[in-house]
């Protein structure tokens, strides 16, 4: 890891001297022939992507007009600019209604639970698979705890769903061999963050790993072996060497992780919730998805999407503010 | 042979290292088992005898192998329109993925490139900021794609975040490679598909694997612009056996079939879709393990 970031701060430094490498009043003009004639291929190249993200995400972002009319359905795409000026109506009657705040609570809860959980477990499985020191066991492990994140989300949630089933689930079935009564899990608000809080770190814990296990097998063996002259046993090994040496893979993927904070794994909660548990398990994107495309109120529900996305773009933009202070590793 | 070693080690050291030992090996354990359980116990359910899962008496392995319930579901016709249609959607729609992925990455890697700056933030605000799911909704529909097969591959059809991936597997090909080849005369695209494509197979057997992956579990977009049964992917007939009510089933299996799926347990039928379902990733994964050590970090440390 530690290498992998000072190559890349190597790359930047690089760019930097190749972009102050071009004082040629030439290049800040940008259609200037010799930029044309140099990257003619390039812009021909970008095109068809440059369309794609034209249509399919910059297009939306202009739809986004529709939280402020009277959008009628049917009247497609155009209809979006021709509808009925209505200003905040929508935002307002969001935030008058019971909803605003259940949803809002919900969608952080769920998030904010998971990173709680859900964070610290990768950490503690590298710490323990890299010291397996016998590839014939750890490479294997690791390959069978990478499989659930492969799986789709719609064969989880069905997992989930039969497991837990108050007649046949095995969750059940042992529920009752241990001499209680059936629980109807998936019926009751109160299991609901919990299952949506296990299944998620179940099936991201393994591959989550791997970039503390890199972290770690980066440590230079010398240092191990300094560590068993002075007499270390593996327990301050790993406090005083594994630890501090990932400290800054650690922060980084935390600050990153913040930035995913409302981002809540939609096609789950949607595949499992029901509206008896709307109470613990109803976000912001499953309100939207049911007043859009099943109750088709679109102006109200792409008022309440922008909302989110206003809210998730800022936290995204702080975390990644912060982390390339930490880090000097960033998108942009 | 492996194991006395380990043993033997295990015997030499001192009691707090013993104890260390004892920690990791059963975390591990913890960790592995918690991971193959649900799919054993899933495999095992179908492929016992019904009467047997019905009595609850699978738990572990197999009781009284049984194919009857895999001879069922393989004769719905429903289950196999559904895999030939997320066959299509997978290879169709990670050809095109991977292909322009390649053609975004490659000019924002060349450094002497005019454009850049301005077509690197023209991609990665999308990562930050979207138009989410209502005005998507209504660009796809508008644009005629509702009951498409090209909805399942169009809106999804390159990944920023990918597309970094492979700029920065690109970046780290010497310089003077592309230099030597303009010389010769070639042109970015020849630079693209001799050089940088060639020099960055690892990085990209990963983001194939990525985006393999997420159009076979795609589900979403099939269930906002796939009305029509016939187009529909296997992600949507899992959903309406996994988490519809069993009657749904009845009716997905249709005619003499359901006869026999009345006979079956329908826990045993859903176990076995799940199964059938999950074998192509299963089979996908060992195979890409090395390189995937390298594309999550790349991932991580970009991302």
């Amino acid at each position: 890891m530690a290498q992998t970031i000072s190559r890349y701060k190597g790359e930047t430094v690089m760019h930097e001297k190749a972009a102050t490498g071009l004082q040629n009043n030439d290049d800040y003009k940008i259609l200037s022939k010799r930029n044309w004639a140099r990257g003619k291929y390039l812009v021909i190249m970008m095109i068809p992507v440059m369309v794609y993200y034209l249509l399919f995400c910059y297009l939306p972002m202009a739809g986004l007009y529709m939280s402020f009319t009277q959008f009628q359905p049917g009247a497609g795409f155009a209809g979006i600019f021709s509808s009925k000026f209505v200003g905040l109506k929508w935002f307002r009657q969001f935030f008058q209604s019971p909803y605003a705040f259940r949803l809002i609570r919900n969608t952080f809860l769920l998030s904010f639970y998971s990173l709680i959980f859900g964070f610290p477990i990768p950490i503690l499985f590298a710490v323990c698979i890299t010291q397996i020191q016998n590839n014939k066991i750890q490479k294997p492990a690791q390959v069978l705890t990478y499989l659930p994140y492969f799986i789709s989300t719609v064969v989880v949630a069905g997992m989930i769903n039969n497991f837990l089933s108050p007649s046949s689930g095995i969750i059940n079935q042992i529920v009752v061999a241990c001499g209680g009564k059936p629980v109807n899990f998936l019926g009751q608000p109160q299991y609901f963050r919990t299952i949506y809080v296990l299944s998620g770190s179940w099936q991201t814990f393994g591959f989550n790993s791997i970039i503390f296990v890199a972290a770690i097998m980066a440590i230079p063996p010398e240092l191990y072996e300094a560590m068993d002259v002075d007499g270390a046993s593996k327990w301050m090994k790993i406090i005083h060497l594994v630890l501090p040496s990932i400290k800054p893979t650690i922060i980084l993927l935390l600050i990153m992780s913040l930035g995913n904070l409302l981002n809540v794994g939609f096609e789950k909660v949607y595949l499992l919730y029901s509206p008896a548990i709307y109470e613990t398990a109803d976000v912001i994107q499953t309100y939207v998805y049911r007043q859009g495309i099943e109750n088709h109120n679109y102006g109200y529900a792409t008022a309440v999407g922008l909302f989110n996305s206003l809210i998730t773009f800022a936290i995204v933009f702080l975390s990644n503010r912060l982390s390339r202070k930490l880090a000097e590793t960033s998108i942009w | 042979m492996k194991k006395s070693g380990v043993m033997k080690q295990f015997r030499q050291e001192a009691a707090g290292d013993k104890t260390f030992d004892l920690v990791v090996w059963t975390l591990v354990l913890l960790a592995v088992l918690v991971c193959v359980y649900p799919f054993l116990y899933v495999v095992s359910v179908s492929i016992s005898n019904g009467v047997a899962v019905n009595q609850g008496k699978v738990w572990l392995f197999p009781v009284d192998l049984n194919f009857d319930a895999f001879k069922m579901v393989m004769g719905y016709s429903d289950l196999w329109v559904s895999y030939s249609n997320t066959f299509y959607y997978t290879v169709v729609g990670t050809i095109l993925n991977i292909l322009m992925t390649c053609l975004a990455a490659y000019p924002l890697s060349r450094r002497r490139f005019f454009l850049r700056k301005k077509l690197n933030f023209f991609l990665a605000f999308t990562m930050y900021f979207s138009g989410g799911l209502i005005p998507t909704y209504i660009v796809v529909t508008s644009l005629g794609l509702y009951n498409s097969r090209w909805s399942m591959i169009l809106p999804v059809l390159v990944s920023v975040f990918n597309v970094m991936i492979c700029r920065s597997a690109f970046e780290a090909i010497p310089e003077e490679l592309f230099e030597e080849a303009s010389l010769e005369g070639a042109n970015d695209f020849i630079c693209l598909g001799r050089i940088a494509i060639p020099l960055s197979k690892p990085t990209l057997a990963v983001l194939t694997l990525y985006y393999a992956v997420a159009r076979y579990n795609d589900f979403f977009n099939a269930m906002l612009y796939l009305g029509k049964k016939e187009l529909q992917p296997l992600q949507l007939f899992l959903r309406k056996i996994l988490l519809l009510s069993s009657s749904e089933i009845m009716q997905t299996a249709g005619g003499s079939t359901a006869i026999a799926a009345a006979a079956q347990s329908t826990l045993q039928v859903r176990y076995v879709c799940i199964v059938l379902a999950v074998i192509p990733i299963m089979l996908i994964c060992p195979f890409v393990q090395k390189h995937l050590v390298q594309g999550a970090m790349l991932g991580a440390v970009k991302g």
